[in-house]
């Protein structure tokens, strides 16, 4: 090797440390932004004096203070509130959007374009605009204010339909010849679907259900619209959401942090433990559309 | 205007090139307007025609039938009752008996009353017994909407219903007629999880989006020419009536009508509107570029802890968004930690006006978003960088390419490709945004000018979180909401009609099978 390839050698590897190291720096910085925000809250979840904002981040004084008092609050029913709507929720919509998005992946059939035509088009509509009839129908089926959450469910539910674009990406990567392997074997269609298919889908079976489950714990607007005048039937996003009105929260801010934080944990952890799957699902369909 | 061919093209000079592409696009707008008229106008042609075929059909049926088939045109399943099909027969027997029963014990009443909504509204009515002025309530405007609208439905599906019941009949005859054996009802409950699979599969997903989207939806399109507000809800304070298209008169006009210093409904529609494009076109990109760029960065040959990096960035998609977006909101506010850290640290003298001022507002959402998008494109974008062919990149660096032009050359064109339609769904998902804006800001600065507009439109308020403050405000004007809604449909329509149409390949789906 002459003397000046290997100075461009040297020069190469010198010039690729330099950029790794600023780049390990970046992702650094940006691991710390990123997280910046969510260790305050917990920092601030155990903060024992004051109750309202304050301009710094480590407590004086620690405690657990601001979880006892929670107790005090209607925070427990947001809580089992949004549970239970997040876990039927997670089963009825997994079930519907496997349906919908098996049937338009697997079948052909005459109303199948223009059924995926018109749920495009319907998805253009704000959805918030059909919550203001579903309000009122809801009211007279006393689905909603203290009795909020089978309405809230049935909202949640009753449209995810719609949804099927992820999980029909997934079901199309699975090859129609194992389908009609069975089939020339004399499975009905329905058997084609349990013993072949399903047993196949298990990454995106678990990805619907995760979704659907973390779903209701962001909802805000329809929340919002179907316990409107109530606390009772409120869920933890507007309830926490109303703890920072500018009345409330010099009283209720640490509280927010120390509820935040109890809604975040389990679905943080539950989301982890899955990660694999949401990952896969979000790569691997999200795009495809 | 002159065409080149695709050899005179090549020859010309970047700048002409591009110059060329813009000038085709204004040309072809007026073209594609045309085209999708006369699209429409052959639609139209083809559905009379159809319409013809369907009556000669039946027509046909009726003449040529047995009296089977005759009676079945006014007993329906008779036919099939007839001729062994028992199932089918009840099914379509027991259909007909509901329609004609509802009609006639409900459906006919909400029928004539749907035209004028209610005459009656609630008034007060002396009460012998206590001897005082009760109020009574009659018509109710929604229900009469509402139940209008579902018997509406309901008679379209009876049309349909009779049209197969017609269509069965002759398909038995012509069954009989050559000696085959017709299907029995043992039969039918089987193809449901055979060949007719996907109606079973469907029947509950399709339900659903009857009931909890199309119907609300048409619903609401009808209120938008209604007066249907808070002081007219119908029932227990006034009627609503149709105003034809007053609504959109009132959105769309020029008219002040708020007094001096405010302006009137279209130039705040219009304000807001342009604020929504350009929020959707910078909460898209940026997210877009900054997640590509982040999942380069860990992606790159050295980096040590890759998994870690992703790991942190995904944390942060699980927690809840109300949580975080509320706790920014709070940090980034007057008295909030990032102005006091930097008042502490002498960097600035008074607190810096996230949340008070119009362009800082909106500068801080589009920013605070990013911190909200990035990890969600930096996961979507991984995925398909890992897909590009590595030799690509190995033979752009023995041809000497730096890694700018590998970026613009390899990298870009292929992710453009590759995830243009989902560029599309996000930027009209971002349009639509309401979590962002709403939990950030709530709107915020209110827009002074825009004061005699419904709701209390703010400067970084979306057509979205207006429509909401609408429907929640004082007033409640569910009319304006209603046409607000129907306006951002028309928006997004329309940019994914043009997007779509300027794609470089709307992609076949059965392509890869």
């Amino acid at each position: 090797m002459s003397e000046s390839t290997m100075k461009r050698h040297m020069g190469l590897r010198t010039s690729r440390a330099i950029s790794n190291t600023a780049i390990h720096i970046l992702l650094i910085v940006i691991s710390v932004v990123w997280l910046i925000p969510f260790v305050c809250i917990v920092l601030q979840s155990f903060r024992v004096e004051g109750t309202g904002p304050v301009g710094y981040i480590i407590p004086k004084q620690w405690g657990l203070d601001n979880y006892s008092r929670l107790f005090e609050t209607d925070f427990p029913r947001w809580y089992l509130n949004t549970f239970i709507a997040a876990l039927v929720t997670a089963v009825f919509q997994t079930i519907i959007v496997l349906c919908m998005s098996y049937t338009l992946s697997r079948f052909r059939f005459k109303m199948r374009r223009p059924l995926m035509r018109i749920m495009l088009i319907l998805g253009m509509f704000p959805g918030m605009l059909s919550m203001i009839i579903l309000y009122r129908v809801l009211k007279d089926l006393g689905m909603t204010q203290a009795n909020a959450v089978p309405g809230l469910i049935l909202v949640y539910i009753a449209s995810s339909g719609m949804g099927y674009y992820v999980s029909k990406g997934f079901f199309d990567t699975i090859p129609m010849s194992l389908d009609e392997a069975a089939r020339v074997d004399g499975a009905t269609r329905a058997q084609v679907l349990y013993k072949i298919i399903l047993p196949l889908s298990k990454p995106i079976v678990i990805y619907t259900i995760l979704t659907a489950f973390m779903g209701p714990w962001g909802d805000y607007v329809f929340a919002r619209y179907i316990s409107f005048g109530t606390s009772a039937g409120k869920n933890v996003a507007v309830g926490l959401y109303d703890w920072l009105n500018k009345d409330q929260i010099s009283k209720n801010y640490t509280m927010f942090c120390s509820g935040g934080v109890l809604v975040a944990v389990p679905v943080t952890v539950l989301f982890m433990c899955l990660q694999r799957y949401y990952v896969e699902g979000v790569t691997g369909g999200a795009v495809k559309g | 205007m002159k065409q080149y061919s695709d050899l005179e093209f090549l020859k010309l000079s970047k700048g002409q090139k591009f110059l060329y592409k813009l000038r085709r696009f204004f040309v072809s707008i007026p073209l594609g307007i045309a085209h999708f008229f006369m699209k429409l106008w052959a639609l139209l042609v083809q559905g009379v025609q159809a319409l013809g075929r369907e009556l000669k059909e039946i027509g046909g049926t009726f003449a040529h039938g047995d009296w089977k088939t005759k009676t079945s045109f006014f007993v329906m399943g008779f036919g099939n009752l007839a001729r062994g099909q028992i199932l089918r027969g009840i099914l379509f027997l027991l259909f007909e008996i509901i329609f004609i029963g509802y009609m006639v014990l409900s459906g006919a009443r909400w029928l004539g009353m749907l035209p004028t909504l209610g005459t009656e509204g609630p008034g007060k009515v002396y009460d012998e017994i206590y001897d005082v002025y009760v109020t009574s309530y009659n018509d109710n405007s929604f229900q009469i909407l509402l139940y209008g609208v579902l018997t509406l439905f309901f008679i379209v599906a009876f049309i349909y219903t009779w049209r197969v019941n017609v269509r069965q009949n002759r398909m038995a005859e012509k069954i009989l007629a050559s000696g085959k054996p017709l299907k029995s009802g043992r039969d039918d409950l089987h193809s449901l999880v055979d060949d007719q699979f996907h109606k079973t599969l469907l029947a509950l997903p399709v339900t659903g989006i009857l009931i909890f989207t199309v119907l609300p939806i048409f619903f609401m399109i009808l209120v938008a020419f209604t007066n249907y507000d808070g002081a007219h809800n119908g029932y227990t304070n006034a009627l609503f009536t149709w105003v034809g298209l007053d609504n959109f008169n009132t959105m769309l006009s020029w008219d002040v009508t708020g007094g001096a210093g405010t302006q009137s409904y279209a130039a705040t529609f219009g304000e807001v509107l342009i604020w929504t494009l350009i929020w959707a076109f910078f909460a898209t990109f940026t997210n877009y570029f900054l997640g590509m760029f982040v999942a380069m960065a860990i992606n790159k040959k050295g980096i040590r802890f890759k998994k870690g990096w992703r790991t942190i960035l995904v944390l942060t998609i699980a927690i809840p968004q109300f949580i975080s977006l509320l706790y920014v909101s709070k940090m980034f506010a007057k008295n909030g930690i990032i102005n006091t850290t930097l008042l502490d640290l002498g960097l600035i003298t008074k607190a810096l006006p996230f949340w008070e001022e119009a362009t800082w507002a909106r500068v801080t959402v589009i920013l605070i978003n990013i911190w909200i998008g990035i990890p969600y494109l930096m996961l979507i974008t991984t995925g398909i960088l890992m897909n590009i062919p590595a030799d690509l990149y190995e033979s752009a660096k023995i041809d000497g390419a730096s890694g700018w032009q590998q970026y613009r050359k390899i990298t870009l064109p292929y992710m453009l490709f590759v995830t243009g339609p989902y560029l599309l769904t996000s930027f009209t998902g971002n349009m639509n945004n309401f979590n962002v804006i709403y939990l950030l800001t709530g709107g915020a600065p209110t827009n002074p000018a825009a004061s005699s507009a419904a709701g209390t439109v703010g400067y970084t308020d979306l057509l979205i979180t207006w429509l909401f403050k609408i429907t929640m405000g004082a007033e409640t004007q569910y009319y304006l909401a209603s046409v607000i809604g129907i306006l951002v449909f028309v928006v997004v329509a329309l940019i994914s009609l043009i997007v779509y149409n300027l794609l470089p390949s709307i992609k076949n789906e059965e392509d890869f099978r």
